[in-house]
């Protein structure tokens, strides 16, 4: 048989303190800018016009642009896209915005005038138009949030109820590292917000949980075969077990994502960079962030049939075994 | 019969099932032949595409507000909604989307390439009004009074940048040259835009003013300060001039209108180099009655034909009028206006105005290139992940390709069977969900090595594998059918077509991998009884 990771027993929770410095380093300068200089919603969340547009003949940006001032069409950016013929015309900004309480279409009829007259009638093609009132942006921000909160709550509620409290709060605070790790990502690459992104966002939550269910369901499989062994141990060693399928799940889906980000165009190029970097984050925190955790709340508020397993601090196996070495041996007894 | 052939049996059923569902079937639809699109026939598969994927018109509206309040809104919007529906049922749209949703009305009209005529048919009020026109020279009486009103009201020539081209100011009270073209740009300081700038237009109640002055009426007239001083029982609508014509008109019509659009009963258009683009309409027995009546008490008179509000032309009655009609739209306006026009006299006024809050108008060339990348990524991805299964599993991963194969045709055919919109995202869900899929085949076959490892038999390996591994797969496949549901209903359009395809495949992957995967397995134990080895 060809097997990847066969019969390994990393200690990972050892490393826990580099993997919390690894999120730091990643997330925090995220966590500053974001408050200073925002996300990039897109106009699904904002409101505004946008408009793409295709002329017979090459054209150049500033001719746009400067057809689309001489009009005065409120906030009007036009840019490039793709060939010297295309161009995407966006209008978010507040006025435009606000003038669209009136009538979501007239700041894109605005644009067309404004095109008609600079270029004539007949010399493009709206491809694409695309216009959301104020208010219905205010609403689809409001339910996206909700609808991130709520997937967190159903997931919390069924975990505990397969599992218990504990593993469920486990899971469910790995899973929020990666979706600030996602957010992260989104700001340092300044990706359009929309409403396919929350999408993949969620997607991602759903496979970060997927992950941690599949280490905890193996956690509480050896929680029953063995009787004493040292919940340090046993939680490494469910890893290690898992790591295979992990491992194997993680390569299948990336593969499919890449043929999505090779083939799937401009719209999904986006949901395809966030769940390509959502899966590797996740099953970094299957790995290095789920397990510690757990132990570390068993710790804190141990449940009754877990005191005996749990000798020992955060950082050892067993007081007496040497720190120095990463593979740690396989199970020792908690008892001492 | 034995377990396994009763499997084998629900497995052909269900590919069976599949394959009806995704056969090709004959459709009409709108395709791009040479240039322009037409309805043809068209053989292919019946899953029914997204607009993003085929293109077309995407309109939530809402009552719009702004001019009176509506108190029974959803009264309202009900009644709007099955005027709408009538409109583009005559229209012609094939499968358009109508549908309330909270306070709004959405519309989508898949394959529609004028999106201008298509929004403006669906948003009009028309609401025709037939009104005479006035003949007490009101007009000429409260030119003064407007004119104080508008000056209280801030509304002066000054802020509007006052013309050059000055109507004289003797126009009005004199019935003098009206065409005597005295540049006098600076009005007696008692005097108003409607003292100096209004023109009679040779008919009782009818006016013309510069095109140059219609920002400053338009605002006055907007104001219904301004307005209240206008006669009881009179109002001003404007007509409905061509942008670039020189002039603008205003008609003073009287307020009753002595028929309305709900009398009417068909109407039809017309064009003829004589009478130019019309519109001739029906009225019902009793409409066609009243309106001899009302007539031939006004023989001689001009009567307004006012569509929301804007007089489309005034013709003389010159003798009394029945139950037939005809409404003039003017030399050189396309029959398409006409027939527009027609179309929503016939399916009725809307009940309250609407505005658009959201529209998304999709090209159908970006469509048809999405449709082809979609299939290109999936193609790759399937490729890549049979690879992978087949080099990392050998023969128990090639059992897993053809579960994968059953998965993917199971997907689909769902998709088809329960209607379901495919959209671009849930292309890409899809293309997702082929390598989340055989991530249940990874439990299994690692268990069943493990379970090797552990020195049992082949049958027993791969028996326990599956029980084993049965907890983590429902699991696994719950929590991502949560997140998928909340995201349907959350998401509008495109992310709904992500979430329903993210929910076919959980469905399709639980079938694939624990039921069809198994039988395989079954069937090569059935044929090999003393295996030793498992190639996994």
């Amino acid at each position: 048989m060809l097997r990847i990771l066969y019969k390994t027993s990393y200690d990972f929770i050892r490393r826990w303190r580099m993997a919390a410095a690894f999120v730091a380093l990643f997330t925090v300068p995220a966590a500053l800018l974001i408050p200073f200089t925002g996300l990039n919603y897109s106009i699904e969340f904002t409101g505004g016009t946008v408009v793409q547009v295709q002329f017979r003949d090459s054209t150049d940006v500033g001719r746009v642009r400067a057809a689309l001032t001489a009009a005065e069409v409120p906030g009007a950016e036009p840019v490039s896209f793709g060939t010297p013929r295309d161009f995407v015309i966006r209008a978010q900004e507040l006025d435009a915005v606000q003038q669209q309480e009136l009538g979501a279409e007239t700041v894109a009829e605005q644009i067309r005038e404004a095109l008609n007259t600079a270029f004539g009638a007949g010399s493009y093609e709206v491809i694409r138009t695309e216009a959301i009132g104020p208010r219905v942006g205010e609403e689809l921000r409001r339910q996206a949030i909700i609808a991130m909160l709520i997937a967190f709550g159903l997931t919390l509620v069924y975990l505990a109820w397969r599992f218990e409290w504990r593993f469920a709060v486990a899971a469910v605070l790995a899973t929020v590292h990666d979706i600030v790790a996602a957010f992260a990502l989104i700001k340092y690459m300044n990706l359009e917000i929309s409403l396919f992104v929350v999408g993949a966002i969620l997607t991602v939550v759903g496979y970060s949980m997927n992950d941690k269910v599949v280490v905890f369901d193996r956690v509480r499989e050896n929680l029953h075969l063995t009787k004493r062994e040292g919940l340090y141990a046993l939680l490494n060693r469910s890893v290690n077990e898992t790591l295979p399928r992990t491992v194997m799940t993680g390569t299948t889906t990336l593969a499919c994502l890449l043929a999505l980000l090779i083939f799937g165009g401009e719209v999904i190029r986006p949901f395809a960079w966030i769940l390509t970097f959502g899966i590797i984050v996740g099953t970094f925190s299957s790995i290095y962030i789920a397990a510690p955790l757990l132990l570390w709340i068993e710790r804190k508020w141990p449940r009754a049939d877990m005191v005996v397993r749990l000798a020992g601090g955060l950082d050892s196996a067993a007081p007496a075994a040497p720190a120095a070495s990463a593979k740690s041996s396989a199970a020792t007894p908690a008892a001492r | 019969m034995t377990p396994l052939n009763y499997r084998l049996l629900t497995i052909l059923a269900c590919l069976a099932g599949a394959a009806y569902w995704l056969f090709p079937r004959q459709t009409i639809e709108r395709v791009h032949k040479d240039g322009v699109f037409v309805y043809d026939t068209v053989q292919r598969v019946p899953l029914k595409r997204g607009l993003d994927l085929q293109g077309g018109i995407h309109v939530a509206m809402e009552i719009d507000e702004s001019k009176t309040s509506i108190p029974d809104k959803a009264d309202a919007l009900d009644r709007a909604l099955k005027v709408i529906r009538t409109r583009i049922d005559q229209y012609g749209v094939t499968e358009p989307l109508i549908q309330s949703s909270g306070e709004r009305i959405i519309v989508e009209l898949p394959g529609v390439d004028d999106p201008d005529r298509a929004i403006d048919l669906v948003r009009g009020t028309a609401f025709l009004q037939f009104q005479i026109t006035d003949k007490t020279q009101a007009l000429e009486r409260v030119a003064g009074r407007l004119d104080a009103l508008m000056r209280e009201r801030g509304i002066t020539a000054a802020s509007f940048g006052d013309t050059a081209r000055a109507v004289s100011a003797k126009s009005l009270f004199s019935r003098g040259d009206s065409a005597q073209a005295a540049a006098d740009s600076a009005p007696p300081a008692s005097g108003g835009p409607f003292s100096t700038k209004v023109q009679p237009a040779g008919a009782p109640g009818i006016y013309v003013i510069n095109a140059a002055d219609f920002p400053i009426f338009d605002r006055a007239l907007s104001d219904t300060f301004v307005t209240k001083g206008l006669p009881p029982g009179k109002v001003l609508r404007w007509g409905a001039d061509s942008v670039r014509s020189p002039v603008r008109t205003l008609y003073m019509l009287d307020q009753r209108a002595i028929i309305d659009g709900a009398a009417l009963t068909d109407a039809r258009p017309q064009q003829d180099p004589v009478r130019g683009t019309v519109v001739t309409f029906q009225l019902t027995n009793e409409g066609g009655r009243r309106f001899r009546n009302e007539t031939s008490k006004h023989v001689n008179d001009y009567m307004a034909i006012v569509l929301d509000d804007k007089v489309m032309s005034a013709p003389t009655i010159n003798e009394p009028i029945g139950a037939r009609g005809e409404i003039t739209l003017g030399r050189g306006r396309p029959l398409s206006e006409a027939q527009d026009l027609a179309l929503v006299l016939r399916a009725g006024a809307l009940p309250v105005p609407l505005k658009v809050v959201e529209v998304r108008v999709i090209g159908a060339s970006l469509g048809a290139d999405a449709v082809r990348q979609g299939l290109l990524a999936g193609a790759l991805g399937l490729a890549l992940v049979v690879l992978i299964m087949t080099i990392y599993y050998r023969f128990s991963g090639f059992l897993a390709v053809t579960g994968l194969a059953f998965y993917s045709v199971t997907t689909l055919a769902i998709l088809a069977a329960f209607d379901a919109t495919l959209t671009l995202p849930g292309i890409a869900g899809f293309v997702l969900s082929i390598g989340m899929a055989v991530d249940a085949n990874f439990l299994i076959f690692e268990r069943i090595r493990e379970e090797l490892d552990a020195g049992k038999t082949v049958r027993l390996a791969i028996d326990e594998g599956f029980k084993h591994a049965w907890s983590a797969i429902v699991d696994t496949h719950v929590t991502t059918a949560l997140t998928a549901a909340i995201l349907y209903n959350f998401g509008t359009g495109p992310v709904r077509g992500f979430a329903v395809a993210l929910l076919a495949g959980i469905f399709a992957s639980l079938m694939s991998a624990i039921f069809v995967v198994r039988t395989l397995f079954m069937l090569w134990l059935q044929r090999r009884t003393d295996a030793q080895t498992l190639s996994i």
